[in-house]
């Protein structure tokens, strides 16, 4: 197997994540966005650990996973209150910081 | 326990954590906690001090010419405790050289006529010269080949003030548990003595520079919480900031000169080892000069010393027993410390053996003059003894700039002693008038108060040094040694200045003592039922006026009209507390030690009593010119003068502070209007002549059209940009990712 | 996309490996179609179903790689965890199930321009960079026991920082998302 199929797999996803965060409006929708792209790191940093040997990737892969878990915690929260204050989760309603 | 010291300061810090879990559960609100861990502390230190005078009347190995043995012991951490031998041998062959140097270097008493009892003394120092401080350390951590030790150092300096420490600490444990008794935040109040002791203990027993950096931030830290006490009152919480802020100040010269040191001795934080390296010439004279000036900087803010003194005073919105622990007794020496244990550094940088002036001599001098000024117009108690303690100690940083190293720091000691006495004295009297206030709410109370009144006035007697109290014996060694050490001829200023303080200190003490004794009860006092407080705040007081009579027998002169003192009694504090290695700067044949001198005796305390006398006649007899400030224009202005503290913190707070903000504002608003307005309005009437002339030649549609254009040409390019700023957080994300692609794009185009 | 990655499966010239670099295969185009779908989709909990899908391929692309401990960790913490969060937020913030209302932005343009930019670019740097390098032939599974060896000792501050990271998000959620 060549390292480049999962680097390149991993970019890919990464992109759809990225065109996901900035062409979606639901809330929630974009915080599933960032998963993928926080998914893509992960499948980066495993392959380059396989590729070395070392361990340290696959240590970092969990850790990415553990920032992930309070990401999506914090993120949903976010959401809830934003859902309370504006009644909707459309971020393009939300635009406070409008000059 | 020479090298087991470092349980002591580990003990308070355990009772501080013990406290803050579980103080607020126990019958006492924590405070058996603290008390028991400070008597602990107070039991070693006494031990340590015992251990410390038994080594030096039997060295443990007598000094041969090839260096003395240093009971070094040296842990590392489990795996790399081989590796650490080497180093310790040679950190450890450096003082052993200088004191190889320096026994060939001679007499310590060059002013002394040939007397047997110089002679003696001299070669007993010679001898107990030999002594080596105790140091223990393991290595904190390495980092890039440079390892950083933690450790403790324990000689005569750091036995005295672990002795001096432990104790106040103790007395002021006890007084507190009456004096803050009931108070909303007990617990948290006896919590932060705690920490603030063991902070103190770390300090004087810290074996290198960073580690007394750390200290000293702890301390500092203490004194902040503890002044903030009641910072639910305003001025509180106000000068518990000055306190913090102007200490930052120090700090930073504190740091600049431990970082100068580290590099100019060759990357070490040794304090033995940077000393050593002073006395020996190793280091330039000019890096010690620009060290020794950011360390003053350090303790002028720390001890108080003018001009950096103001927030010292205002610390005495604090509780009355952290006035007399942290501001007059402990803390507030950190500074002297500070010198005291680097005075190689100090010594060389300065050139104090060798000039007959010098900075530190002088800052100390001009302190102890005008601290004792100040002292004079305050009505609260307290600030009289804050500014008398600025004072003091301005006595102790010109007695360590004259070269008077014993003397200093022996008044540190007996000071730490008459002061802690006397604060807590004012802390008894207000005790139940919640007033400081002397001249509204005090006055007649030695009827009702009569312990408090007697051990205040024997505080009194020490601080204005009167024989045979405390204060004589360190305020007269102090004195001899301005005029009898330096270059030639002495330090003719600091002696004329420091006896002129003897005459001031008399005074205000005299003053303060008239309105709080003597007299009318006035106001709060006079209404409110005063009587003796119970026993945990006078027996406190009572032991502390004890030792402030005897305290100043410790170090009794045996030279000069008090040669008939037998040697085994005489100078016993300097004997046992002077650095006896080889990295004192005592190897010097410039540094010796003053002798008694009866005439300067007599002078000194005659004019102290003078100034008491004048203060006396003035208050008691109703002598002198009084309503001068009325009718006298000089002296009310001087009055004023002094009211405002010398204007110093109008000139923090409303021009150097206010400088960043309000002054910068005005100069750019009086910039913007009068020179580029006045720019503008020159080119304009000078264009408008010129228009005038131009309107007829060219056209006028055209100007207008550029005029106009211009002005669209703005708003249009603001309307364009403000589309930009849509709020929209996801078209931000759109632009962060493409400008990042774009920034990598170059990276890959470059790289490639 | 997928076809690309096939393509590159296909050009390994690592004749043993073949069953491997099928898997790969699959498991690739399963992704990308999942994820595409992810950003595309009007519903928002069938959204939520193909990230199960994208999260549990990246699980099997673990496995492939070696690292099983992270696979069930990803299928643990991820699939487990957050997607069911992910559900909740769905449904407390009560979004409509059906298409009524466009849950892309109009300017998917712009989000297209920019991860196409993203995609030309990082894919030329990795071509560039990583282009004919192999993975060990004998990929062995990492013990799980040398993971944990470098979690409690190399990175035993790290692992303790990330423990005070959840607790802090944990309280961070609770006062962000509480009611008064």
């Amino acid at each position: 197997m060549l390292l480049n199929q999962f680097l390149l797999l991993a970019a890919v996803l990464f992109c759809i994540g990225v065109y996901g965060v900035i062409s979606r409006r639901n809330g929630v929708l974009v915080l599933m966005s960032i998963e993928l792209i926080l998914n893509s790191v992960n499948i980066n940093l495993v392959a380059f650990s396989a590729m070395t040997g070392a361990v340290s990737g696959q240590v970092f892969a969990l850790f990415v996973i553990a920032v992930a878990a309070a990401e999506v915690g914090v993120g949903l929260a976010i959401v809830l209150a934003i859902f309370r204050t504006h009644r909707t989760v459309d971020l393009d309603d939300v635009d406070l910081m409008k000059g | 326990m020479l090298a087991h010291a470092w349980i002591i300061p580990l003990i308070p810090a355990l009772a501080f954590l013990l406290i803050l879990g579980i103080g607020k559960k126990l019958p006492r609100g924590g405070s058996e906690i603290g008390i028991a861990s400070v008597a602990i502390c107070f039991v070693l230190a006494l031990a340590v001090a015992a251990g410390w005078i038994g080594r030096v009347n039997n060295p443990p190995e007598a000094s041969g010419s090839h260096g003395a043995e240093v009971e070094h012991v040296d842990e590392g951490p489990a795996s790399g405790s081989e590796g650490e031998a080497e180093p310790a041998d040679e950190e450890h062959g450096a003082p052993a050289a200088g004191l190889a140097e320096g026994q060939t270097a001679a007499p310590l008493t060059p002013a002394a006529p040939a007397a047997p009892a110089a002679e003696e003394e001299g070669a007993e120092a010679e001898e107990h010269h030999a002594t080596d401080p105790v140091v223990r350390n393991i290595t904190w951590f390495q980092n890039g080949g440079v390892e950083i030790k933690v450790g403790t150092l324990v000689d005569g300096l750091s036995a005295v003030l672990l002795v001096v420490v432990t104790l106040i600490s103790l007395l002021v444990h006890v007084f507190s548990t009456d004096y803050v008794a009931g108070d909303r935040r007990y617990t948290h109040y006896f919590a932060f003595l705690s920490l603030f002791t063991s902070s103190m203990l770390f300090f004087v027993l810290a074996e290198n520079t960073l580690q007394m950096l750390v200290g000293w931030e702890l301390v500092g830290l203490c004194s902040f919480a503890l002044i903030g006490h009641w910072w639910e009152e305003k001025p509180n919480s106000d000068a518990a900031l000055k306190a913090f802020l102007t200490n930052r100040v120090g700090d930073v010269g504190l740091l600049c000169g431990v970082i100068i040191l580290y590099f100019a001795a060759g990357q070490t934080f040794d304090t033995v080892a940077i000393n050593t390296m002073a006395n020996e010439g190793e280091i330039r004279h000019f890096l010690l000069l620009v060290a020794s000036l950011s360390l003053l900087t350090a303790v002028m803010s720390k001890s108080g010393q003018f001009i950096l003194h103001t927030w010292l005073p205002d610390a005495m919105a604090g509780p009355t027993p952290v006035s007399a622990l942290i501001h007059a007794a402990t803390m507030v020496v950190a500074g002297v410390f500070l010198i005291a244990r680097l005075y190689g550094v100090f010594f060389n940088g300065l050139s104090i053996g060798t000039s007959n002036i010098n900075a530190m001599a002088l800052i100390g001098a001009v302190t102890l003059l005008f601290g004792a000024f100040l002292a004079f117009v305050q009505s609260d108690i307290k600030k009289v003894l804050a500014y008398s303690t600025v004072s003091q100690l301005g006595y102790m940083v010109m007695a360590l700039g004259v070269g008077a190293w014993t003397a200093a720091i022996f008044h540190l000691f007996t000071h730490a002693i008459f002061k802690a006495c006397l604060f807590l004295g004012s802390g008894s009297l207000a005790h139940h008038i919640h007033s400081f206030d002397m001249k509204k709410d005090m006055g007649g109370l030695r009827k009702v108060m009569p312990k408090t009144f007697w051990t205040f006035m024997i505080g009194t007697a020490a601080l204005v040094a009167i024989p045979p109290f405390a204060g004589f014996w360190s305020k007269d060694e102090i004195l001899a040694g301005a005029q009898q050490l330096g270059g030639d001829g002495g330090y003719p200023v600091m002696l004329v200045m420091g006896t002129l303080g003897a005459a001031c200190t008399g005074a205000y003490m005299t003053r303060a003592i008239w309105y709080v004794f003597f007299g009318e009860r006035r106001g709060a006092s006079a209404t409110h039922d005063m009587h003796e407080n119970g026993p945990r705040i006078t027996v406190p007081l009572i032991i502390l006026a004890g030792l402030a009579i005897v305290a100043g027998f410790t170090n009794v002169p045996d030279t000069g009209a008090l040669s008939w003192v037998p040697e085994d009694l005489a100078l016993r504090f300097e004997h046992f507390v002077e650095p006896t290695a080889g990295y004192f700067p005592g190897e010097l044949p410039s540094f010796s030690h003053p002798e008694f001198n009866i005439v300067l005796a007599l002078v000194s305390t005659l004019v102290g009593l003078a100034g008491v006398a004048g203060a006396y006649l003035w208050y008691w007899k109703g002598l002198g010119p009084h309503g001068l400030t009325e009718r006298n224009r000089f002296a009310r202005a001087g009055y004023r003068v002094l009211e405002n503290k010398y204007g110093l913190d109008i000139l923090y707070t409303d021009v150097i502070a206010g400088s960043t903000k309000g002054p910068i504002a005005r100069g750019v608003y009086w910039f913007n209007q009068n020179v580029i307005d006045g720019l503008v309005n020159l080119v304009g009437t000078s264009a408008r002549s010129a228009g005038t002339w131009v309107y007829q030649r060219i056209d006028q549609g055209v100007v207008d059209t550029v005029v106009n254009s211009s002005g669209s040409a703005a708003e249009g390019s603001g309307e364009v940009l403000r589309k930009a700023q849509t709020g929209k957080v996801q078209a931000y994300g759109a632009y962060l990712f493409l400008g990042a692609a774009v920034l990598a794009a170059i990276f890959v185009v470059i790289a490639s | 996309m997928a076809g690309l990655l096939l393509a590159a499966a296909a050009n390994a010239d690592a004749p043993v490996l073949v069953a491997q670099n099928v898997a790969f295969g699959l498991i690739a185009a399963m992704m990308v179609f999942s994820a595409v779908r992810l950003v595309t989709t009007d519903n928002v909990v069938h959204a939520a179903a193909y990230l199960v899908m994208v999260l549990g391929g990246a699980a099997a692309q673990f496995i492939l790689l070696g690292a099983e401990f992270i696979a069930i960790t990803q299928v643990l913490v991820y699939i487990g965890a957050i997607v069911v969060l992910f559900l909740f937020g769905i449904m407390l913030t009560k979004a409509p199930m059906k298409g009524t209302e466009k849950l892309s932005r109009d300017n998917w343009l712009l989000g297209s321009l920019t991860s196409l930019v993203l995609l030309a670019l990082l894919g030329f740097a990795l071509l560039d960079g990583f282009g004919g390098d192999k993975l060990p032939a004998d990929l062995a599974p990492t013990d799980t026991r040398a993971v944990s060896d470098s979690i409690f000792g190399t990175y035993l501050v790290p692992f303790e920082v990330i423990s005070l990271l959840l607790l802090a998000a944990l309280i961070g959620a609770i006062v962000i998302a509480r009611r008064d």
